[in-house]
C-alpha cells in the first residue's frame, strides 16, 4: 500500500466511484432539447402539441382553498391543500362532452361548463343547482363523478366533500335535483375521492367513497390538534371508508364492513377494474402515508386484501393517484400510483405496477416505473392514460406540485423534521413547524410521458407546450370537440382551471366508442379490445380514476398510421361478449349492449 | 465494539485484544456483536413494518460492501480481511439511504470501503467510512438518493427496544458515554433551537425520536477507529458533533447530522494525530 502506484491506483478508482453519479446523471438527460419551439416542431417530432385555450373558450374558473380552523393557521396551505377536481360527462346527451369543476372556499362556487358545440363552453351550475355547495354548514367539494344510479339514461352526479357528501339525480338534463338525504349517505366525511361501480353486476352502479381525516373531524371546528398522521409512512389512523350498495329504489345500503373495506388508511384515490379475470370489478386505493391496497372481489359478495399477495401492498409511499392503462398492448392493465420525489429528500418515486406472469394463477404485480421512465414528477398527484398523439401506445399525463407559495422558499427541512418522529409528535398540528409562506415542492411541472410503444416513455411536457407550473391536482382527458383526439383538462389547487387543446398529425388514425348497456347504463366497468396490424388494446368505461377526476367514458384509441383493424371485442359488464363488424376508422360509434 | 463503520484495517483483520470468549463449548468472537445487533434491528424492523422495499437492494449494498473490502485487501494489503465490518457497512448503507434504484446502494458500499483504502493519514483513515459514503452520495447523487427519514412505524415499543438493547450493548463495550454526551447535547441544542426559532421543543427533538438517529447514534458515531482514544477526547468530540449539526440544522441542512461527523470526525482525529505527534517529540526531546 505504500507503493505510489498502488495510492495512484486507489485514488483513480476512488474519484471514479464519486464521479459515477456526476457521469450517470449527464446520460440520463435528456439529449433533446425539449422546449417548445413552434407548433410544426412538435407536430415534426411528437405527431401532436398543445394549446392552454380555456379562456378563449369560455372557461373562467379559479380555484380557492378552504380556510380551515385558526388551530392550522401556521400549516394551512398544506392541510387545505386538496379540492380542486374535475369529471367529464355529457350530461344534456347532447353529443358534446361537458365538465364539472370543484371549488373548495367557503362561499365559493363550482362549475358545470357545458359544451355548446360551437367550440364554447357556458357555466350553467347556477341555473341547474349545482353551484352554490360550498358552505361553512355543510362543507366544501373536493370532487365528484358521473354515473348513472337510476338507468334513466342521464349521468347523475355525486359530490364528495370534507363535509356532506352530496348525490344529485339528473333531470333529463334540464336540472339537477339532491337526493342524498334519502339515498342514506352520512351526514359528514372527509372524502377525497369516490367512483362509481357495479360491484355486484347486479346491473345497478354501486358507490365507493374513500376518506382522509376520520369522519368525527369536523375541520373548521376542532377540539384538537391531534389530527395529523401517526407516521409518515405507516398512518393508521385516517378514515373509513364507504361502499354503498345501490338498492335499486333510489337508497343505498352501507355494506363497508360486510365486504370487508374497512382499513382507515389516508385514502386519497381509487379506481376499480377486473385484475384478477373473474369478471367482477377490483378496487386499488392509493393512501398518503402509507401502502397502496388492492381489493380481489369474490364475485360481489366480499372483497379480499390481496396487497400482499399481489405485490403493491408492500412498500410504503404517499400514493395519490389509480389510472389504469394497457401500456405496452397486451390486453391487460398497468396501474399508475403517484407519490412523492424530492431531490436529496425523499425520493419514493411514483409506482408503475404492471402484471407480472410469474405469480402463475395468482395475479402479482412488479413494479416498473424506473424501467419504463415514469418514476418521477415531484410531488405528484393526478395522471391519466390516453394516446395523446392517436399513435396507438397510451400515453400518461401527471400532474404535479404541492404547495407553490413564496418563490425560492422551502419547507422541506421542516417536513422531515416531524415526519421522522414519534406517532405522539407528528399526530399533532401544533408540533407541525409553521409554514411562514414557504413552498412545499412548489412550481412544478407537468410530465406529459410520451410511450414508444415498447416500453419506454419520455417527458415531451416542454416540448409539446404544457408549460405551466401550478400546483395540479386532478386531470382528465376527453375529446371536448368531438376531433378525435384527447384534449387535457387540468384542475389546480388555487390556481386556474386548464384547457390544453390538442391537436394531432392527421397522418394518425383513431377509432372511438360510446358504449350504453340497458342496465347500468353508463357501461362502467365495460371494456373493449382493439385488434389491429399486430396490437392489440384494451380500455374500460371507468367510474372515476385518476385524482379527483373521471376522464370521459367514450374510449378513444389512437391506431397510428395505416392501420388495419382485425377484431373489435366488448366485454359488457354484464358478461356479454360481442365482437363487432370491422367498424370504419376515424369515427365515434355509438355501442348499444345487444339482448343476451 | 465494532460498528456501522468500523475500520477492519485496525479492528477486524488484526487479532482482537482479547481472545474470543468460550462458552459451552462454542467460541464467541466479540466482533460479532455489532453485525448481530445490526441485524437483528433491521430484521425486527422489516418483519414488524415492512420497512426495507426490497430485500435485494439491501443484500446489494452487502455484497458490494463486502466484495469491495475482498478485492481491495487482497490486492493492497496482500491478505483475507475479516469481513464483519464490511458487513456492518453495507447493512448500513441499506437502511440509511433510500433509493428505488439499485445501483446507489452498490455505489455507496464501493465508496465506504474504498474510502479507507484510498484516504489515510500515516495509516489510519479519518473519516467514518459509512459517513462519507452516505455524505458523498447525498451531495453527489441528490436526484436519486435521500437519507432514511420517516419512523418505522408507529408503536412506541420497537423504538424503547432499540435504544435500550443499544444502550446496554454500547454500556458493555464501554463506549456509552459518547452515546449519552450526543444524546444530550442534542437536546440541549434542540432547547436552544427552540428559543431562537420559536418552534416548539417537541418539533426540534422529533428527529431524535426517528430511526435514523437510533442508527447514528449507536453505530455510527461511537465508531472506535474514527473516533479519538481518551475518554474525555471522545465526549468533547461527540458533543462537538451534536454542536455542529446545531448550526446545519439552523441552516435547515435535511442532513445535518452526516454532514456534522463528516466535518468534526476527521478534525478530531488529525488534532489528536498532531497533539500525540507532538507529545512523542517532546519525549524524544526529553
Amino acid at each position: 500500500m505504500k507503493s505510489p502506484v498502488a495510492r495512484s491506483i486507489l485514488a483513480l478508482l476512488f474519484g471514479a466511484m464519486l464521479a459515477t453519479p456526476l457521469v450517470l446523471r449527464h446520460l440520463n438527460e435528456d439529449k433533446e432539447a425539449e422546449r417548445f419551439v413552434d407548433t410544426e416542431t412538435a407536430m415534426a417530432r411528437y405527431g401532436f402539441y398543445l394549446e392552454e385555450v380555456a379562456q378563449e373558450v369560455g372557461i373562467d374558473f379559479t380555484h380557492q382553498a378552504p380556510t380551515l380552523d385558526p388551530k392550522l393557521n401556521h400549516i394551512m396551505t398544506q392541510v387545505a391543500s386538496v379540492g380542486a377536481s374535475v369529471s367529464v360527462a355529457d350530461f344534456d346527451k347532447d353529443g358534446w362532452q361537458d365538465l364539472y369543476v370543484t371549488n373548495s372556499g367557503e362561499g365559493s362556487q363550482n362549475a358545470l361548463y357545458r359544451n355548446k358545440g360551437d367550440g364554447t363552453f357556458e357555466d350553467v351550475a347556477p341555473s341547474l343547482g349545482l353551484a352554490d355547495v360550498n358552505q361553512l354548514e355543510t362543507g366544501v367539494s373536493m370532487g365528484s363523478v358521473w354515473g348513472d344510479y337510476d338507468n334513466d339514461g342521464y349521468e347523475d352526479l355525486f359530490l364528495y366533500k370534507w363535509g356532506r357528501p352530496l348525490l344529485f339525480h339528473n333531470d333529463a338534463g334540464q336540472g339537477f335535483t339532491p337526493v342524498a338525504g334519502e339515498a342514506g349517505f352520512p351526514d359528514w366525511v372527509n372524502a377525497n375521492t369516490a367512483i362509481w361501480f357495479d360491484y355486484d353486476r347486479d346491473g345497478l352502479l354501486d358507490l365507493f367513497f374513500g376518506t382522509y381525516y376520520p369522519e368525527d373531524l369536523n375541520l373548521w371546528e376542532l377540539e384538537t390538534t391531534r389530527i395529523m398522521p401517526e407516521s409518515f409512512e405507516y398512518a393508521l389512523n385516517g378514515g373509513r371508508n364507504y361502499l354503498f350498495h345501490n338498492q335499486g329504489n333510489g337508497t343505498f345500503e352501507d355494506v363497508t364492513e360486510e365486504m370487508g373495506l374497512t382499513s382507515t388508511r389516508w385514502t386519497l384515490a381509487a379506481s376499480a377494474t377486473d385484475l384478477d379475470g373473474n369478471d367482477y370489478p377490483d378496487l386499488v386505493l392509493a393512501n398518503d402515508y402509507s401502502v397502496e391496497e388492492m381489493y380481489f372481489n369474490e364475485g360481489g359478495e366480499q372483497f379480499v386484501d390481496a396487497g400482499e399477495q399481489t405485490r403493491v401492498g408492500f412498500a410504503p409511499k404517499s400514493g395519490m393517484n389509480v389510472s389504469y392503462g394497457d401500456i405496452m398492448n397486451q390486453g391487460r392493465f398497468a396501474i399508475y400510483v403517484s407519490n412523492i420525489s424530492e431531490a436529496g429528500v425523499l425520493i419514493q418515486g411514483n409506482n408503475m405496477w404492471v402484471p407480472d406472469d410469474k405469480g402463475g394463477e395468482e395475479p402479482r404485480f412488479q413494479n416498473l416505473a424506473t424501467v419504463l421512465g415514469v418514476e418521477y414528477g415531484g410531488w405528484s398527484y393526478g395522471a391519466q392514460f390516453g394516446d395523446l398523439n392517436n399513435d396507438g401506445a397510451l400515453d400518461l399525463y401527471l400532474v404535479n406540485g404541492y404547495v407553490s407559495d413564496t418563490p425560492d422558499t422551502d419547507y422541506w427541512y421542516d417536513l422531515t423534521k416531524v415526519a421522522g418522529g414519534h406517532k405522539a409528535i407528528i399526530s399533532d398540528a401544533k408540533n407541525w413547524p409553521a409554514m411562514g409562506g414557504r413552498s412545499l415542492s412548489g412550481f412544478q411541472p407537468s410530465r406529459v410521458w410520451l410511450n414508444d410503444g415498447w416500453g419506454s416513455f419520455r417527458d415531451v411536457a416542454r416540448g409539446v407546450g404544457s408549460a405551466d407550473t401550478y400546483d395540479g391536482r386532478a386531470v382528465a382527458l376527453v375529446d371536448l370537440w368531438n376531433r378525435g383526439v384527447l384534449d387535457v383538462v387540468v384542475a389546480n389547487q388555487r390556481g386556474p382551471l386548464l384547457v390544453y387543446k390538442n391537436t394531432v398529425t392527421p397522418d394518425n388514425q383513431w377509432i372511438a366508442f360510446d358504449l350504453e348497456s340497458p342496465d347500468n347504463r353508463s357501461a362502467i366497468g365495460a371494456q373493449v379490445e382493439v385488434a389491429w396490424n399486430d396490437k392489440r388494446q384494451v380500455q374500460e368505461v371507468s367510474g372515476g380514476s385518476g385524482f379527483a377526476a373521471q376522464n370521459q367514458r367514450r374510449l378513444h384509441f389512437g391506431l397510428g398510421a395505416d392501420p388495419e383493424i382485425k377484431s373489435v371485442t366488448v366485454r359488457w359488464p354484464s358478461g356479454t361478449v360481442q365482437t363487432l363488424e370491422i367498424p370504419a376508422l376515424n369515427q365515434t360509434h355509438p355501442l348499444v349492449e345487444p339482448d343476451a | 465494539m465494532s460498528t456501522l463503520t468500523t475500520n477492519t484495517s485496525t479492528t477486524a483483520e488484526t487479532k482482537p485484544k482479547t481472545p474470543p470468549q468460550r462458552r459451552w463449548g462454542i467460541r464467541y468472537d466479540r466482533r460479532y456483536t455489532a453485525p448481530l445487533l445490526v441485524t437483528l434491528i433491521l430484521l425486527g424492523a422489516h418483519l414488524s413494518f415492512g420497512i426495507l422495499e426490497s430485500y435485494e437492494k439491501t443484500l446489494l449494498a452487502i455484497a458490494a460492501s463486502v466484495a469491495t473490502e475482498l478485492v481491495l485487501s487482497r490486492i493492497f494489503r496482500g491478505k483475507w480481511p475479516h469481513l464483519a465490518s464490511a458487513y456492518i457497512s453495507g447493512i448500513s448503507v441499506g437502511i440509511l439511504i433510500r433509493s428505488p434504484l439499485y445501483w446507489p446502494y452498490a455505489l455507496c458500499s464501493m465508496i465506504s470501503i474504498t474510502s479507507k483504502y484510498a484516504i489515510n493519514v500515516k495509516g489510519r483513515h479519518i473519516w467514518n467510512p459509512s459517513n462519507l459514503g452516505i455524505c458523498a452520495m447525498l451531495f453527489l447523487a441528490p436526484f436519486a438518493v435521500a437519507p432514511l427519514s420517516v419512523q418505522w412505524g408507529n408503536n412506541l415499543w420497537p423504538m424503547l427496544a432499540i435504544w435500550v438493547i443499544g444502550s446496554v450493548s454500547i454500556w458493555r463495550l464501554r463506549r456509552f458515554h459518547i452515546c449519552a454526551t450526543y444524546v444530550a447535547g442534542f437536546f440541549l441544542f434542540a432547547w436552544l433551537r427552540t428559543l431562537l426559532t420559536g418552534e416548539p421543543f417537541l418539533t426540534e427533538i422529533s428527529p431524535i425520536t426517528g430511526p435514523m438517529y437510533q442508527l447514528f447514534v449507536f453505530f455510527m458515531i461511537t465508531d472506535p477507529k474514527t473516533t479519538v482514544k481518551s475518554k474525555t477526547g471522545q465526549i468533547v468530540v461527540a458533543f462537538l458533533v451534536a454542536f455542529v449539526e446545531f448550526f446545519f440544522r439552523l441552516g435547515e441542512s435535511v442532513y445535518a447530522p452526516f454532514y456534522a461527523l463528516f466535518l468534526v470526525g476527521p478534525a478530531a482525529m488529525l488534532l489528536e494525530m498532531w497533539w500525540n505527534a507532538r507529545k512523542e517529540e517532546k519525549l524524544a526531546a526529553a
